[in-house]
Formats: C-alpha cells, structure tokens, sequence
C-alpha cells in the first residue's frame, strides 16, 4: 500500500517533469539516475519498516505461544488427517518371447501368488494404507490390495497389525497380519523393490513374500552398534507352511539383524534368519492339478546390504550393493499331480545380488543376477516337476528407472530368463505412483 | 563364557555414564544441547549441515541411537517425515516417542511462516504446518533454547540447578550477539535474493532481505532449464542482489545464474558445520552476516 503510492509519487512528478519542461537528454539521465536512488532508498527504508513491524508482531506472537504452552502439539511426520491414508498406483506392460501361461521353474513348483508379472498391459495391485497412533501404546497399520483376479475385483487385506508402541527395555511387539521379517526383501513392500518382481529364491521359497497372522517380539541392544534380535510365531497358513499346523501355531521364525555405518558415505546392514514351518497338504505348480506336500519346510538365510551416497546425500546418488542367500530343506511327502505318496528330502538353494546406482538425481540404473540350486529328490520324482533341474536356474536382469518425485517412478526392466523350460528374453515397463500419507522406509 | 564377560564388560560402562544422551535431527540442535548442557550432555546429530535434511536414509547407526536416546530434538513441521517415523518405530525407545517428555519439536516453540491449507503435491515438497528451516532467525533459537534447557532440567533433575545456570550464561551471550549481528546486517536491510529452496525465511525475515525468487521451480525438485532462463530474463538488469544456496544443494544452478546475471551467488551454512566458519551456534551467524555482507555489496 505505502510503496504503491510512493510509486504514484513518482510517477506523478515524472509526468509533470516530463510534460512541464522540455529537458536535455543529459538533464533526463541525471533525473533518472536521481529518482531510481530515491526509490531504492524509499523501499528499503519502507522494507525497513515492515520489517520491523512483522518483527515485533512475531517476537509478540512468541512469547504468547511460550507462555501458552510447554507441550505443543507434535507434528514431526504425522499425517495430516487421522489416519492417514495412501494409495499405491502400480501397473505393468510386459512383453515374453515365449507364451508365459506355462512358466515354471524346474525342481521348485511354485506356490501361492509366485510366478511371471501379466503378459501385456495390465494393472497391478492397487494398496490402500491406512495408518495411526491408537493411542499413547498402541499404532496400528493396515493395507488393503485391491487386485483383479480372473475379471473380478478382489479385496484382500494384506497387512493388519497393531504394534505395542510402549514397551520397555527395548522391546517392541507387533501382532495381526504382517510381512515377516526374515531375509532382507520380505518385509518390503513391493513399491519400494528396485526391480519389477522378486528374485527367484524368493518366488520359490517363498512363494514372493512370506505373509502371515501371528506375533512378532523384536529386542534392540542398548550398544552403538546397531543388533536387533526378534522372533515370530504365525499361523502357518501361508507358503511355504499351510493348513494351519500344530493347532493354528504352524510357523516360528528368529531372526539377528547388524549394522552400522562406515565413514560419512558408507552404511550397512548384516543379518541371518530362520524359519520353521509345517505343511499339511501344500498346493503348489498347476493350479488344477497340483503337488501336495505335507511335512516340515526349513529356511535359513543370510543377508548383506551396504548403501553408499557422498556424505551421506542421498537425493543427488547413491549406491545400493544387496546380496541375499537363502537355503531350504524339505522333509515330508509329495503327493497329488499323478504321484502317489512319496517321500521327499531335500537341500535347496537360492541365491541373488544387485546392485542399484543412482548416478544424476531421478535416474537409476541396476542389474541383478539371481539363481537356484537343488538336489535330487530320487528316481521316484523323474518325469516330475520335482526333479532336481540339469542346469542351476538362472536370471539376468537389467533396469533403469526415473522417479520425478519420491511418489512417483517410472521403470523399464530386461530379464534374461534361464530358469524357465524355455530359455527367455523378458521386458517390460513398470509404474509405481502413490498419493496421501506414506509411510517413512526404513533402510 | 570369555565371550559373555567381554560383551558385559563392553556394556556397563555405557549404562554408567550419568550422561543426557540427545539425539537431534539436525547438528544446530547438538549444538545448542552442547551450549546449554555442556559435560552433562552427550549429544549426536542424525545429519551433518552438509546433508540435507529431508532426504537421508533411516540407517541402523541411527536407529541404535534413537535406541539409546533421553532426548530426541527435531525441527519438526514434517522436515524429517521421510525418516524419523522409520527411527522412532524401529528403535524401540518409548522414552521418547512423540508425546512424551523425552521428545522435542523445536519448530512447534516458534511462530512458523508460510504455514499453508494447500497440500497439493503437483506443487511440490510443501509444509502444511509451516517453513521448517526455523534455526535461521537467532529469536527462534533464543525461545527454542529457553525450552530446551527446561526440558533437560525436567529429564536430569539431579543437575537441573546446572543447566538452569549454564542456559542463563548462555541466553546473555546470546542476546548480545544478536544486537551485534543486527547493527552489522543493518545494510543487509532490503537486499533482494534469489534463494535455491525456501530454507531462508526466517534469515529474511530477520535481516530484513526480501525474497524475489528461487532456483526450484517447484520445492524440492531440482531447478529446470525452463525455470533458469525465466529468472535470467528476469533478472538480467538486476533486480536482486544475491543468490544464495546452500552447502549441500548443487551449486550449478546458482553459479549458471551468477555468470549470466552479475548477482552474485553465496553459500550460506544452514546449521552448524556447514561452512569453516560455522564452528558453533554463534559462529553459525557470523559467518551467515559475512558472506551475506561480502556478497550483497
């Protein structure tokens, strides 16, 4: 308001010099240069002012703020509605040199939703989140996967847990339906992977991502270096357990976790798992026909991931190194598929590692190998899907992917698939999106 | 056996130490735990004033200190929402979950600008409650510290009688830095800057500078072609006075505009360590008036 009518000072004068008196050029330049010093001295002693002005009224604001309150509200990531809610936007084009209907992997019959991403154009799995402070002790989480399955729309409640938020000693416990937090990769969610789909001891092992009801306990040490020791007790209603054993307590898991960092740059995280699960009457391979399996499924693993980002400045590049191996025994009873009960021990395993370079901000680029190795169940299994593969099944894969914001991703992947019956070349687009609260990712 | 006695001998000595252990989010809150605590505080800052706080990754080194934690101290106003609700979950320390004693936003002590009903993300890294960089403008960290030193009287009541002491020595010096700094930035009063991100409110609103534009088109996303050769149209004839970025933001956009423009561009540390100047809370300002005066001649 002041500076508009200081303006209109000037102009005023400037038209009546302009108009009243035919000046020299000289004369016109030396009136210019004295206006524009007046005018610069004008508003800065007018933002002067003002400044002052919004000074006092803050510093006044403040002390009534101050003595308001000693406990003001706290805003450090909550959402800004209660609960928050997301949703999660993925979807795929995908393109296979041979027909994807009949993938499977020879010697690991998958389980559950395992298996190739959707030929062509297709939606993926749609998450709604939606999470809270309970109260002061409690937090609780839950997504919803809203998915289209054989033309109809399915709700699937994916992860529902409360966690006790206010446990001593360093305890912390969780309880519902959650990701176990065996392996590095399970307990993450599928829009914060760095490549389209899960490795191969994942899909055979764990059918992509063991879920299931139950309880988890996690102890963190009181030390400098980062040791988190936890375990769980489910259900065992998922791959590789299933039918719900022992009553409903089917599968028990314990897991260790490390870390810590190396210099400004440089941080990583170590950690071994193991998972004990009893199966009754497994389905896995053909969907109509399928192999049971009924007996004891053990999963060891051990992990390794080091993140590297100049002086620790993630958003301009980075660098992830992740290596995980996993190794299963079988101990039980095939049946189904055309086999009569037959027993079956075996040794498997799985092993991947990537890495993911962000070199500019926005780009990244990655590539993974991921492989299998199994024994021979016996001549009892030959002609069978069971039977040990003649040679290890392998992926190569490559991806580079644009992510404009934290919210929003773009990927393009190529995977060189020697797991297959056919060996394959596989590519396709990926886009993950999400909107309204999200949750923060741990490392 | 041997193992086991190592491993306790490796332990006791830290839960011995009599210390306030605070974990802040940003290195100007270490600093001023340090200022007000002194030997009686043990303090560690998740972040250095050379990375920016909105993007760091919620490591394990962090999550063992969160573990450990009597005080967390955070500028709060969702700067750290990409990672501290990951630490207070996993760290398991309900001493100081949000809510309770142990835990501080400093923003929430201070009257927060640009505060904003609009979250719609198309424009951006935006803060509904408000700019969180509050650590620029001296006043804030005068009220701020005024808290601080109540809550660690509260946590350590044994020693609170020393921090009361130590917080009234240092509200003194302070005071008196400030009316330094204002009779030195007086001619910094109604320079116009162009600031990379909105990190500087509070220094602007303090000094007296007045904000004519930003590098980032859009907050938090880094600055465009586009965008860049606007503000050189813009700017070309003058019109500000200084660009100023930060030490961790790249500093290509800010020297292109410089070379094209004749404004000169600056570094300013936004927290402690940020520049070599930048030693402590007062060198911190110091340093800012100085390069600020150096640059906006």
């Amino acid at each position: 308001m002041r500076v508009d009518f200081v303006n209109g000072v000037f102009l005023f004068l400037v038209i009546g010099f302009s108009s009243g008196v035919l000046a020299q050029d000289s004369d016109l330049d030396l009136l210019r240069t004295e206006l524009a010093e007046l005018r610069s001295d004008y508003d800065a002693r007018i933002a002067d002012l003002e400044h002052r002005l919004a000074l006092a009224e803050q510093n006044q604001q403040q002390a009534s703020l101050l003595t308001q309150s000693s406990v003001p509200a706290v805003n450090i990531g909550s959402p800004s509605s209660n609960p928050g809610i997301g949703v999660i936007f993925t979807g795929s084009a995908w393109n296979y040199s041979a027909n994807p209907d009949g993938y499977v992997v020879q010697g690991f019959p998958y389980g559950g939703e395992a298996g190739p991403i959707t030929e062509g154009l297709a939606l993926g799995e749609t998450e709604l989140i939606m999470n809270a402070n309970v109260d002061d002790k409690f937090s609780a989480w839950l997504t919803m996967a809203l998915a289209v399955e054989d033309g109809e729309a399915v709700v699937e409640i994916e992860e529902a847990w409360v966690e006790a938020t206010a446990l001593p000693a360093g305890f912390g416990a969780k309880f519902g339906r959650f990701f176990s937090s065996i392996g590095y990769l399970n307990s993450r969610h599928a829009h914060a992977w760095d490549f389209a789909d899960q490795p191969l001891p994942y899909q055979a092992f764990l059918a992509g991502q063991l879920i299931d009801d139950g309880i988890q306990v996690r102890w963190l040490a009181p030390t400098d270096l980062f040791l988190e020791l936890g375990g769980e007790a489910m259900r065992g209603g998922q791959y590789p357990a299933s039918g719900a054993a022992h009553s409903g307590f089917g599968s028990y898991s314990l897991f260790a976790n490390i870390g810590g960092d190396a210099g400004a740059n440089s941080s990583w995280l170590a950690g071994m798992s193991y998972l004990d699960s009893t199966a009754i009457g497994r389905p896995s391979g053909d969907e109509d026909d399928p192999f049971l399996f009924t007996g004891d499924s053990r999963l060891v693993t051990a992990q390794a991931i080091w993140k590297w980002a100049p002086n620790g400045n993630w958003k301009e590049k980075n660098l992830i190194l992740q290596a995980e191996y996993l190794q299963r025994r079988e101990d039980g009873e095939y049946s189904g598929a055309g086999l009569s009960p037959t027993q079956y021990k075996v040794d498997q395993q799985g092993w991947y590692a990537q890495a993911v370079y962000q070199p500019v901000q926005r780009w990244r680029v990655g590539g993974r190998i991921d492989s299998l190795t199994s024994d021979n169940p016996g001549p009892a299994f030959d002609e069978t899907l069971l039977a040990a593969p003649l040679n290890d099944p392998r992926r190569y894969s490559i991806m580079m992917d644009w992510a404009n914001s934290e919210f929003s991703r773009l990927r393009l992947q190529f995977t060189r698939d020697e797991a297959g019956l056919i060996d394959d070349n596989q590519w396709g687009l990926q886009y993950i999106h999400s909107i309204g609260a999200h949750g923060a990712h741990t490392f | 056996m041997r193992y086991l006695y190592t491993m306790f001998l490796l332990l006791v000595p830290l839960a011995a130490q009599a210390q306030l252990r605070v974990f802040s989010c940003e290195p100007e809150w270490a600093a001023l735990a340090e200022e007000i605590g002194g030997e009686l505080v043990a303090a560690h800052s998740a972040t250095t004033a050379l990375q920016d706080p909105h993007y760091i990754q919620a490591r394990p080194s962090l999550i063992a200190k969160v573990r450990r934690a009597n005080l967390v101290v955070c500028s709060g106003a969702q700067l750290e929402i990409g990672w501290l609700p990951a630490l207070l979950q996993k760290a398991n320390n309900r001493n100081v979950r949000p809510g309770s004693r142990g835990f501080m936003e400093a923003s929430s002590f201070v009257l927060r600008l640009d505060a904003t009903q609009n979250v719609d993300r198309a424009e951006g890294d935006i803060h509904p409650l408000g700019n969180p960089h509050v650590q620029t403008n001296p006043h804030n960290v005068a009220v701020i510290a005024a808290a601080m030193a109540e809550r660690m009287a509260e946590l350590d009541a044994e020693n609170a009688s020393v921090y009361e002491s130590r917080y009234a020595d240092f509200a003194t010096r302070w005071q008196a830095a400030i009316a330094d700094w204002e009779t030195r930035a007086a001619p910094l009063s109604g320079k116009r800057a162009i600031t990379h991100h909105k990190s500087w409110v509070y220094l602007e609103r303090w000094l007296g500078l007045v904000e004519v534009g930003n590098l980032e088109a859009i907050p938090g996303l880094p600055p465009t072609a586009t965008h860049l050769s606007q503000l050189t149209r813009e700017f070309s004839d003058g019109g500000a006075d200084v660009i100023i970025r930060s030490p961790y933001q790249d500093e290509k956009p800010s020297k292109w505009l410089e070379e094209r423009t004749g404004i000169t561009a600056v570094v300013l540390p936004l927290s402690v360590g940020g520049t070599d100047g930048a030693t402590d809370l007062f060198g911190l300002f110091d340093d800012i008036i100085n390069r600020l005066l150096g640059a906006a001649q």
